[in-house]
């Protein structure tokens, strides 16, 4: 299969690749690591007139660890998986880009391209929103910060303007007391989440002070778990706890059944591994 | 058309091509390296792998363009001359492969699965080739044939 034509451009600098987009508009597409956008394009279920490609801007590449983590968006699920430093500060990430797809989709596949896209079985979008995550855009205005819960608007929609570019993704050193976890029900063939959940915790002299759930996989859009969170918090987060925080899980969201998992299925999935992600997490916490 | 300039397999090309022309099809078609294989044609199959600048990647999956000025090694490349690279002797000697459609690519994501663990458990050696299906063999001489490679590139590494 071959994608219809397309004007090719490989900008070197963010400037460069926002007055692309202000030049061409809707007509463009933005390609990373293009394992979502190729094969849509060879498909030909999408057939943009012009592609930038993105991946000769070399600003937009590697993981910064000081005060927080700055992951540039170009950054591949590869550097990720494999990142020493990472593991201590925040080892929910590695943890879950070493689940997606296989070694050479995770040798191109970035964070920023996987946001963008907001596939609805991805597995980043579902850590950025338990890890609370920043996304930094670029456009002709300048850089915006949009928080992670902000992000994901709809079925492979997003916060970002059709001018716009994400540079970075942003979040939090996990410190002492502090614990996140992924746990995926991953298809057995495409190895995309069927479900999966994403939990951080936060204990405070005993007690949950923080804690976050989101789900992927099971319904149009990466969802919070407010009812779940809401449980946890204050209890001592004993296995009872979270039990009867997980219990009314997935209820209140949208969840889509196919030819893979019905909606119940994917439902009754949902505490599952609701339940094993925050476990998971919990357990982490206590160090 | 766009002018790019690759590296393959040690030798320099250049060629026009249109920026939709497929990695893959550089290879097989401008430059009849056709040890390369399409065989899915939708990024799940594995039979298309190659090495860019030395990771392993979907040739079906990757444009020529994206190419220009990188280095590319396909199964062609792999041997020292007459002798094979310890994985094609693997694949020989644990008879890894019965039609072959899928061993090019079986081979090229093996070599990157060793070089970030030269000694894997069979269980990694799976792991590591989930994004290369074989409809012949079962998989078990395919992972006997990368073990094989394993002890092999292990043994002359110590030497």
């Amino acid at each position: 299969m071959i994608p219809s034509a397309f004007a090719y451009f490989a900008p070197t600098s963010v400037a460069e690749a926002i007055s692309l987009l202000e030049q061409y508009g809707d007509e463009a597409k933005i390609l990373a690591g293009g394992h979502s956008l190729i094969p849509a394009m060879k498909l030909r279920l999408a057939a943009p007139s012009v592609l930038i490609d993105i991946t000769k801007i070399a600003e937009l590449r590697g993981v910064v660890i000081n005060g927080s983590i700055n992951i540039g968006a170009l950054t591949t699920w590869h550097t990720i998986e494999y990142h020493d430093g990472l593991k201590g500060v925040c080892g929910v990430l590695p943890e879950a880009v070493a689940q997606i797809g296989d070694i050479q989709v995770r040798n191109r596949g970035t964070l920023g391209g996987a946001l963008a896209h907001a596939d609805p079985s991805a597995d980043a979008t579902a850590v950025v929103l338990a890890l609370d995550a920043q996304i930094r855009t670029h456009g002709p205005g300048g850089e915006r910060t949009i928080a992670a819960s902000d992000f994901f608007t709809d079925m492979l929609s997003t916060a970002l303007e059709p001018n716009e570019l994400i540079t970075a993704v942003i979040c939090n050193k996990l410190g002492a007391g502090e614990g996140a976890a992924y746990a995926k029900f991953p298809h057995p063939a495409s190895r995309y989440a069927i479900v999966g959940a994403a939990a951080y915790v936060k204990l405070s002299g005993g007690k949950v002070s923080a804690c976050r759930v989101a789900i992927t996989g099971a319904g149009p859009v990466p969802t919070r778990q407010a009812e779940t969170e809401q449980a946890l918090l204050n209890s001592d987060g004993s296995d009872e706890a979270v039990a009867k925080a997980t219990e009314e899980s997935g209820t209140t969201m949208d969840v889509l059944g196919d030819i893979h998992a019905s909606e119940d299925y994917r439902r009754a999935m949902v505490k599952v591994y609701t339940k094993r992600a925050l476990t998971t997490a919990l357990a982490r916490a206590r160090g | 058309m766009t002018t790019i300039s690759v590296t393959v397999n040690g030798k320099q090309y250049t060629r026009d091509v249109e920026p939709r022309m497929l990695l893959v099809h550089f290879l097989r078609e401008q430059l009849n390296l056709t040890g390369t294989h399409i065989g899915c044609d939708t990024s799940q199959c594995g039979a298309c792998v190659v090495h860019l600048n030395g990771v392993s990647v979907k040739s079906c999956t990757t444009l020529a363009v994206q190419a220009d000025g990188a280095t590319v090694t396909t199964i062609e490349g792999l041997a020292n001359g007459a002798t094979l690279h310890p994985l094609q002797e693997g694949f020989w000697e644990k008879h890894g492969l019965q039609c072959g459609y899928c061993t090019p690519g079986m081979i090229m994501a093996a070599a990157d699965l060793l070089k970030h663990n030269p000694n894997p458990s069979d269980a990694e050696i799976r792991h590591g080739l989930e994004g290369n299906l074989c409809r012949c063999t079962g998989y078990e001489n395919i992972v006997k044939a990368v073990r094989y490679a394993a002890d092999k590139m292990s043994v002359t590494t110590a030497d």
